[in-house]
């Protein structure tokens, strides 16, 4: 699958090459995500930052979505796929957007102000535990171990 | 020793690091500092530095952190401290586990290769596997171990073998992977799960499980029972030609096959010592088979064997989906669990997110929701009051159905009608319980929509209990008039046994024919009439919990003919089958997903225990009343000559402990085990005891839970309060020489 997104000539020396991100966005199965520029990123161990993705990186991205990865490794990378500003926490700006991204991009589809405040306050009430107002890696991957369809649900199948 | 001694001295190292910036060694990412945050105002930039570099806010960050918490894990892993789980999630936690910087990164990198190196190969695959980091993070700072480690590395699928078998391993992993893809229906159910996601999967996954259970047991019985009859058949010839109504009534020409018990013959096949003539003729070197025996014994070892694996995949299942820990956080759950990544059409993306978007709304609503209310008390007790009144109404609208039916019959034999007409007149019973299985639960759904329940999950387990209730007593009911008539509806053989095996055929077919039914029109029709005569655009739902719940009626059906009619699993093989590709068709293109939360591997686990507990427990008591108390007719089937069928294996019994004495302990275990009743009891006085025991562990493990809770509460909040008083010292301290 990986070499069908290179082109001819690359093909031969699919081990070093990097795909561009815009082609990897065109894989069926990442086309219609809405986290598909968090996934990249986070995958992605390209120097510049472009988000492109080698082959370990797409062997690693389809090992964390596959069946065989443990719940901590796919906790953990739904952790920094989640994490927007990639500082370690998901504070309310990053649950904003997540919620944002789970609801669609549309404006007329998105929450009220009211409604994405009771929201986001409702989360960290339940999530936080040490009540400093953000959520860290440990109370994000406690809330994950209380829901056993996430690990059915966090699968990409080729 | 020496692992905690190291582990001291870098906490030791750490505290005194205590507010340098947090270096996430070499990474590309520049993970910045978190800029003033709106919520602190009163906090200054430095206070919030020190905030920033808290061990709570950067366990996830540093790669540092991550290969020291998992070179404590390897260290423990080979320790083998027998600690319980909760002490090592606690562990994970500590302090100690914080950010090193570049110069400690390789002291733990070189302590966790060794660590690595001393653990089994399974173990330490494992560990690699669970290490959150990239592929060429391990591939290049692992290259102090030996070269195959490295290829470990390169193959995070699959497991570890030694270097000469490496060979063979990648054979191995392309004959899994072809498999893989080869997997029946596997390109159908990614696109299933494409459009539609994880819940109406569960749906075909089920009818997949129920599809190996049939297959299962046909191959048994196809063995054992109906291909040896088949090679030895009766004198008697089939004096009924074929019709094409065979294939619904099932009688006919079919009665005198080998479908039906009556066919099956009550003496050893192919015995070469015959009873008239007391000589044995060895040298035809045949083997004999005995087949009332290999008739009951197959169908009881297979119930036994269904039983056990059953239990395995309840409880496997049970495992997977239960978790400790309070019911509450069901928002948090839902924003960061509800994305189903399996769903890759567009179209059906933004149905997703217009069904999250629902979902968020209608708990936001529902949280501020008022209380349980006379009004609303009333409401439910009618509704209640409604269901029980309808399911007793049906039931005896059946039984007396079913004995005008069979009056009706008797009538029309005597009067001397057509055979046709009379086999025809036995289809109207199973097609009016089809038809009260089809319409009540339609019935049901609009008195949902009248009750109107607060919480969705609530509705849909109101919902299967209904159902769930109204199918099993009629099916209990039926039972009851099939046992109890014994004679039937045919007069010249008097042979009970196929007529019912006759009658479930039927059922199992008109059930069939009656889902064809309810897919048409339920789906196709009902949104054509959506679409041209309301003008709206959406689709009918498809409802997973009312096609599971007819998924588990026919394979009651199916385990309550097994031993009348031994070909009923390939009917109902075939059955499944059709079904598949049928209802895969009709949800492509009539149907939308539900917009309700469906927790897939909660309902999954229900289901399986829905599976084993009313279904399966009731088709094996159903077997067992027959097996050891009725009387086998004398005309037909193997057990022409015996008092109950219980009997041949009681008798075999006998004889072989005539025959040889040596095998008296068998023939203990016969008569102390299984025919005596204390051992029942005491086994599931077992199986209670150890039930209750893991109750109490839950619960335990729930208390410890809230305890730890309030306790990283109380700290982080009496740290925050040290922090600010350690800063005004400071400020007090330093204030007063500027």
């Amino acid at each position: 699958r990986f070499s069908e997104l290179l082109s001819k000539e690359e093909r031969e020396s699919i081990l070093q090459k990097r795909v561009p991100k815009s082609k990897i966005l065109t894989l069926p199965e990442l086309r219609a995500n809405p986290f598909q520029d968090r996934i990249c990123w986070v995958f992605s161990t390209s120097e510049d930052g472009d988000g492109s993705m080698s082959f370990e990186d797409f062997l690693d991205m389809l090992s964390v979505f596959s069946d065989s990865a443990t719940s901590e490794i796919k906790s953990h990378y739904a952790f920094r796929i989640f994490d927007f500003d990639d500082d370690g926490t998901l504070d309310r700006k990053d649950l904003e957007k997540l919620v944002n991204c789970l609801t669609g991009e549309g404006d007329e589809t998105r929450l009220s102000e009211s409604e994405m405040d009771q929201l986001i306050q409702n989360i960290l009430e339940e999530s936080d535990i040490d009540k400093d107002g953000t959520i860290n890696l440990s109370e994000f991957q406690h809330v994950i171990s209380r829901s056993p369809d996430f690990a059915s649900s966090f699968k990409i199948v080729l | 020793m020496e692992e905690q001694e190291l582990e001291q001295e870098l906490e030791l190292r750490e505290l005194t690091l205590g507010g340098r910036e947090n270096l996430a060694a070499g990474r590309t990412e520049a993970w910045e500092e978190p800029e003033p945050r709106a919520e602190h105002p009163d906090f200054s930039s430095a206070t919030l530095l020190i905030l920033a570099n808290m061990p709570s806010r950067t366990i996830g960050r540093s790669r540092g952190a991550i290969i020291s918490q998992f070179y404590s894990r390897t260290a423990k892993l080979r320790r083998r401290s027998s600690r319980p789980p909760l002490h090592q999630m606690s562990r994970s936690a500590r302090p100690s586990l914080r950010q090193y910087d570049l110069e400690l990164d390789s002291d733990t990198q070189s302590l966790l290769v060794k660590e690595l190196q001393s653990l089994s190969g399974s173990q330490r695959s494992h560990m690699l596997q669970a290490m959150p980091v990239s592929l060429a993070e391990k591939q290049g700072r692992l290259e102090g171990l030996q070269g195959w480690l490295r290829r470990v590395a390169l193959a995070p699928f699959s497991d570890l073998g030694s270097v000469p078998l490496q060979g063979f391993r990648s054979l191995w992993d392309g004959f899994l992977s072809l498999l893989h893809s080869l997997q029946p229906w596997h390109h159908s159910l990614k696109q299933i799960s494409g459009r539609f996601g994880s819940s109406v999967l569960s749906y075909f996954l089920f009818l997949k499980t129920l599809l190996a259970f049939n297959v299962f047991l046909f191959l048994t019985l196809l063995i054992f029972v109906v291909a040896t009859q088949a090679a030895y058949p009766p004198a008697a010839e089939n004096s009924r030609l074929f019709t094409g109504l065979e294939l619904l009534t099932g009688a006919g020409y079919f009665t005198q096959t080998l479908m039906y018990y009556g066919y099956y013959s009550n003496f050893t096949l192919n015995d070469p010592c015959t009873p008239s003539s007391r000589s044995c003729q060895p040298g035809k070197g045949h083997l004999p088979y005995n087949m009332p025996l290999a008739y009951v014994f197959t169908i009881g070892v297979s119930f036994f064997i269904t039983c056990i694996l059953l239990v395995y995949s309840m409880s496997r299942s049970f495992g997977e989906s239960y978790r400790v820990g309070s019911t509450s956080g069901d928002f948090a759950i839902k924003v960061f669990c509800a994305w189903d990544y399996k769903v890759i059409q567009r179209r059906f993306v933004r149905l997703q997110n217009e069904n999250i978007r629902t979902q968020l709304k209608a708990s936001a609503a529902q949280r501020s929701s008022t209380r349980l209310q006379l009004g609303r008390m009333v409401v439910l007790s009618l509704a209640w009051a409604v269901s029980v009144g309808t399911v007793l109404g049906c039931v005896v609208a059946v039984y007396y159905f079913a004995e005008h039916m069979l009056k009706v019959h008797r009538d029309s034999q005597d009067r001397g009608s057509s055979e046709a007409w009379q086999e025809a007149l036995l289809l109207v019973l199973p097609m009016v319980v089809s038809l009260i299985n089809l319409v009540m639960p339609y019935l049901y759904n609009l008195l949902a929509a009248w009750e109107k329940q607060e919480s969705p999950a609530l509705e849909v387990y109101v919902a299967i209990c209904r159902n769930l209730i109204l199918k099993m007593v009629v099916l209990g009911l039926l039972c009851y008039h099939w046992l109890s008539r014994k004679m039937g509806y045919s007069s010249e053989d008097k042979c009970w046994e196929t007529s019912v095996g006759q009658e479930l055929y039927r059922f199992v077919v008109m059930d069939f024919v009656f889902t064809l039914l309810d897919t048409f029109l339920g789906e196709l029709l009902w949104r054509l009439i959506l679409e041209k005569k309301l003008m709206r655009k959406q689709r009918p739902e498809f409802d997973i919990a009312r096609n599971v719940l007819e998924l588990i009626y026919g394979q009651t059906l199916t385990w309550l003919g097994v031993l009348f009619c031994p070909l009923l699993p390939a009917v109902q093989i075939l059955k499944l089958l059709l079904l598949f590709y049928i209802k895969k068709t009709s949800l492509m293109k009539n149907c939308q997903s539900p917009s309700k939360l469906w927790r897939a591997s909660h309902m999954s686990t229900v289901f399986i225990t829905l599976l084993c507990f009313p279904s399966f427990l009731g088709a094996a008591i159903f077997l067992s009343y027959t097996i050891w108390a009725m009387r086998p007719s004398r005309a037909c089937g193997p057990f022409r000559t015996q008092e109950t069928i219980y009997e041949s294996g009681k008798t075999w019994i006998q004889e072989l402990e005539k025959s040889s004495p040596n095998i008296t302990w068998f023939t203990w275990i016969h008569q102390h085990l299984v025919e005596n009743t204390f051992f029942l009891f005491f086994v599931s006085g077992v199986l209670l005891a150890v039930i209750y025991l893991h109750i109490q562990v839950v619960k335990g493990h729930r208390r410890i839970i809230r305890l730890l809770k309030e306790q990283i509460a109380h700290v982080s909040s009496w740290g925050l309060c040290m922090l600010l008083a350690s800063y005004c010292l400071m400020c007090g301290t330093w204030g007063p020489r500027d």
